[in-house]
């Protein structure tokens, strides 16, 4: 039974970490399925989302100014809308560029925002990182949330206490995983619509023939804007989610450009950029991928230490997440050279009178 | 006024300053040469810097295991140079070539892509982990000291950063020869010129990119060789650090111009150390922890504001 | 007349770009010692001919003979290295590299006789003579021009195709371009040039093909075509 629970769990936080992907490789559908913008800073505008979302929402910390304890649906709010106040700042500026230049110039980006999110030391606690980050659902567990209306209206911190103590441990987790999922079916939602409507077609237009869309008289600068603007507001609501869920975010490590940048490119190439479902199932398949790859090879790391008896497979153990990164690196030129499209190719949005 | 003045700023921002702007010139000749011939930003070429100053690391063992002694870094990086090149011309046959006919942005992506597979193999085979690359304090050349002291300008370089000064600009000569004295260095600044007519004018375009890929290769690992040197030690991490630094420099000298790339390489080097000097005041002009953002700072403003460099190079 | 030797035919050709047919048969050909021109009005396939036949874009059908050797789906580097040479409209020198420079990339698929070839391009070409250090890219239209048709003759060409040599230049360097076509014809190679000034090329043309909408219209001789009244009329009347 416990085992049961083990895997359901662990089907869970696949779940939830696959949804924010998914939620990352949404954003990056608008920049670059709807406007062809190569966005490289992914990593840097989640860690906007994320360090918004953890300074609004964290309790009042010694060693750091930020800690404002605001509710949590706040500090969503505010890492999308910040998000999208410096997309709005760096897209005016540099949204010109041809497709490489952005690509340089938003990785370049990316790693000033981290170098200020390391540097700040007194707002973001610098390297040593932010702590203690409250989770939907779990959060209300902590006595400085249910001490609070409305909980503490139905009862007082005694009653909370012991109520949440009869829960099994993990009562949070389904909870988390569903409201992920939840924002995903929105952003989803809402994607689906604005891809269909005037503004979506008119993309694809400017995408396929820049010139043709100016000469007739469209602002082609102004909607390049905003997809920009659009897609990296939802990296930032995916990066509170991801500080949500793991709790505690540094600059250097958790916004490493090889695991989120390159990941997510991985997820929307694969699952098919231009469509929202496929950028959806690319995240879900690649993270799927990339976590059982860790199985996997752990589990082969073991016949070989089986095999080879007395062989010291510790080093082999440590570098094996450098090994997946490699697969994966190999699946995404494989899917360049052999399937362009992805597994669910764009669909166009249908003209008004079809 | 030496006392005063020049001998720390000499010494510890002017000097080193140098060293890092030659390191960054070498690299960012490779990045110009492959914008100007195959039109691309290739992001893997911070990593074909570190795969060779990793090979000169294993070399450099290898000699103390076989010979008993550690060779110098400067004859323990040929073969590394041999392979990194055969590793450059590969990465190209395999995941560049098929895409010379798609649009520029594939073949960036696949770039994109090569950079977190040539790193992960390193990390796979030498492990995450920083690596001594030489051993002990580096004392100032005496020759130097002594010479200079006599005219009462007390230098203090370490032999290490006479070698990168030194070599970088033996290898920008010989560079410059290839460029405007052979057959393929000229046909290498035709292709950059326009590929189209290249081709009609019956050059083996293919060619001129193998001999781009050899060049670059070449100068990448010198370059990571050199900051090896430097440093003292070598990471898995050290190509990508060096690639926006390097990006950097080959937009600010002009895309598609080496030696407006060897310029760009020098300025963003001096703008990092002396970034830390203290200009106003007594304090460091930016807190040493910016450091790294001055040549990201150059490089999105250089983008946004100047795309076609000091030296005017072309926009693609 | 038996004597006459085929360099070049274009044998029903079709052919264009993806799905978009330009050509839809056509016929040309070039004999030995010839100048040969293409004209037409604007979108007639006359540059798509070249493009053709230097295997730039997709042929459907058809055959094109070298000599008697059919080049049809050759790359372009190998058709170079047959003994085409093939001088584009715009962007026909590299603007950076200098005179010299630019000449010896000419002389790339047959290095060997660069020096005498360079002699003999600066006799044929004497304002390059003094200019061949400086870069390409600063000298005036007509001489960049001059550039680009000697770097194509510094290989031992069979024919040397000419897009537009004449596009926006000048009347004097117009007619200057016109008589060095016929100094180069004089030395022995065969002409195919595609020219938007028709009048003038009809003149120091041997033979002629007028296209209109990727067909074959008319052809003849240079004289015959400029006499004939319906083409004086819809093709070279509001020129010149």
């Amino acid at each position: 039974m416990d085992e049961l629970i083990g895997y359901f769990l662990y089907f869970l936080s696949l779940l939830s970490v696959g949804g924010i992907y998914a939620l990352l490789a949404l954003g990056l559908n608008v920049n670059w399925g709807f406007a062809g913008l190569f966005n490289a800073g992914i990593a840097g505008f989640a860690a906007v989302g994320a360090y918004t979302f953890a300074i609004l929402t964290t309790a009042e910390s010694t060693f750091h100014y930020g800690g404002l304890g605001l509710p949590i649906i706040i500090g969503e709010i505010s890492a999308f809308l910040i998000a999208g106040i410096i997309a709005a700042v760096i897209g005016i500026i540099s949204i010109r560029l041809r497709a490489d230049y952005l690509a340089i110039a938003t990785i370049g980006i990316a790693e000033i925002i981290k170098l200020i999110f390391k540097n700040q030391v007194d707002i973001t606690n610098g390297p040593r990182g932010i702590n203690k980050i409250p989770r939907t659902w779990e959060h209300f567990s902590e006595s400085r949330y249910f001490s609070q209306p409305i909980l503490s209206w139905i009862g007082d911190n005694q009653f909370w206490q012991a109520f949440f103590d009869s829960l099994v441990n993990w009562w949070w987790q389904p909870l988390f995983a569903a409201t992920i999922l939840f924002f995903v079916f929105v952003v989803y939602m809402m994607l689906e619509r604005a891809r269909v409507s005037p503004w979506g077609r008119m993309m694809t237009a400017i995408r396929e023939n820049e010139d043709a869309a100016r000469a007739a008289g469209k602002d082609v600068t102004r909607r390049r804007v905003e997809a920009f603007i659009i897609g990296t507001m939802i990296m930032g609501l995916a990066g509170a989610l991801l500080a949500q869920h793991l709790r505690f975010i540094e600059p250097t490590h958790t916004f490493d450009p090889s695991k989120m940048t390159f990941l997510v490119w991985v997820m929307l190439i694969a699952g098919g950029s231009g469509n929202n479902r496929g950028a959806i199932l690319g995240a879900f398949l690649i993270w799927f991928v990339w976590s059982a790859s860790e199985l996997f090879l752990n589990g082969f790391i073991d016949i070989v230490a089986n095999i080879f008896n007395g062989i010291d497979v510790s080093m082999l153990k440590n570098r094996s997440g450098y090994l997946r990164m490699l697969l994966i690196g190999l699946v995404l030129q494989f899917v360049l050279q052999k399937y362009p499209k992805g597994i669910l190719p764009e669909r166009r949005p249908a003209a008004p009178g079809e | 006024m030496w006392e005063n003045f020049g001998f720390e700023f000499v010494n510890y921002y002017f000097i080193p300053g140098l060293v890092l702007g030659c390191i960054y010139a070498l690299g960012a000749i490779g990045i110009t040469l492959t914008f100007g011939i195959l039109r691309f930003a290739n992001f893997a070429h911070g990593e074909i810097m570190m795969t060779g100053a990793f090979l000169t690391w294993t070399f450099l063992e290898i000699s103390n295991i076989f010979l008993g002694f550690y060779m110098h870094p400067l004859i323990a990086c040929t073969p590394a140079i041999f392979i990194a090149i055969f590793l450059a011309l590969s990465v190209d046959r395999y995941f560049y070539k098929p895409f010379r006919d798609s649009p520029t942005i594939i073949i960036v992506m696949a770039s994109f892509g090569m950079m977190l597979i040539i790193r992960s193999l390193v990390q796979v085979i030498w492990g995450p982990n920083q690596i001594t690359f030489v051993k002990g304090i580096a004392k100032p050349n005496s020759y130097l000291k002594d010479f200079s002291s006599s005219m009462d300008m007390m230098l203090l370089v370490p032999s290490k950063h006479l070698f990168i000064i030194l070599g970088t600009i033996i290898i920008m000569l010989a560079f410059n020869y290839m460029l405007t004295s052979t057959r393929i260095g000229k046909a290498m600044r035709a292709v950059s010129d326009s590929p189209d007519l290249a081709k009609v004018t019956g050059i083996d375009v293919e060619q001129v990119i193998r001999a781009t890929w050899i060049v670059g290769g070449f100068c990448a690992v010198m370059a990571g060789v050199f900051m090896a040197m430097d440093t003292q030690f070598i990471m898995s991490t050290m190509g990508f650090r060096m690639l926006l630094p390097m990006f950097a420099a080959a937009i600010l000298g002009g895309i598609g111009r080496p030696f407006g790339a060897v310029l760009g390489g020098l300025v963003i080097g001096f703008a990092e150390e002396l970034s830390a000097y203290p200009w106003f005041g007594n304090g460091p002009l930016l807190s040493p922890g910016y450091k790294s953002g001055v040549a990201f700072s150059i490089l999105v403003l250089m983008l946004v504001f100047r795309p076609s460099g000091i030296l005017k190079g072309r926009v693609f | 007349m038996s004597s006459i030797k085929s360099i070049m035919t274009v044998k029903d050709l079709f052919a264009g770009y993806g799905e978009t047919e330009i050509l839809h048969g056509i016929n040309i050909s070039v004999n030995d010692g010839e100048i040969v021109s293409i004209i037409g009005p604007n979108g007639a396939g006359k540059s798509t001919v070249l493009k053709a036949i230097l295997s730039q874009i997709k042929i459907n059908q058809g055959s094109i003979n070298l000599l008697g050797k059919n080049i049809v789906s050759i790359p372009t580097s190998q058709i170079i290295t047959k003994g085409i040479s093939y001088v584009p409209q715009t962007n026909n020198v590299f603007v950076s590299l200098s005179v010299e420079e630019n000449l010896e990339m000419g002389a790339w698929v047959n290095p060997n006789n660069t020096q005498v070839k360079l002699q003999e391009m600066y006799e044929l070409f004497p304002d390059l003579g003094e200019k061949r250090k400086q870069p390409a890219g600063s000298l005036s239209g007509g001489q960049r021009q001059m550039v680009a048709m000697a770097k194509s003759l510094m290989v031992d060409a069979k024919i040397l195709l000419l897009d537009e040599p004449t596009a926006g230049l000048s009347p004097k360097y117009r007619s200057e371009i016109f008589s060095t076509v016929r100094k180069i014809n004089g030395s022995g190679v065969p002409i195919l040039m595609v020219e938007q000034n028709a009048k003038q090329a009809l003149g120091v043309s041997d033979r002629a093909y007028i296209l209109v909408d990727g067909f074959n219209r008319y052809d003849g001789t240079g004289d015959e075509l400029l006499k004939d009244k319906e083409v004086a009329r819809m093709f070279l009347g509001s020129r010149d």
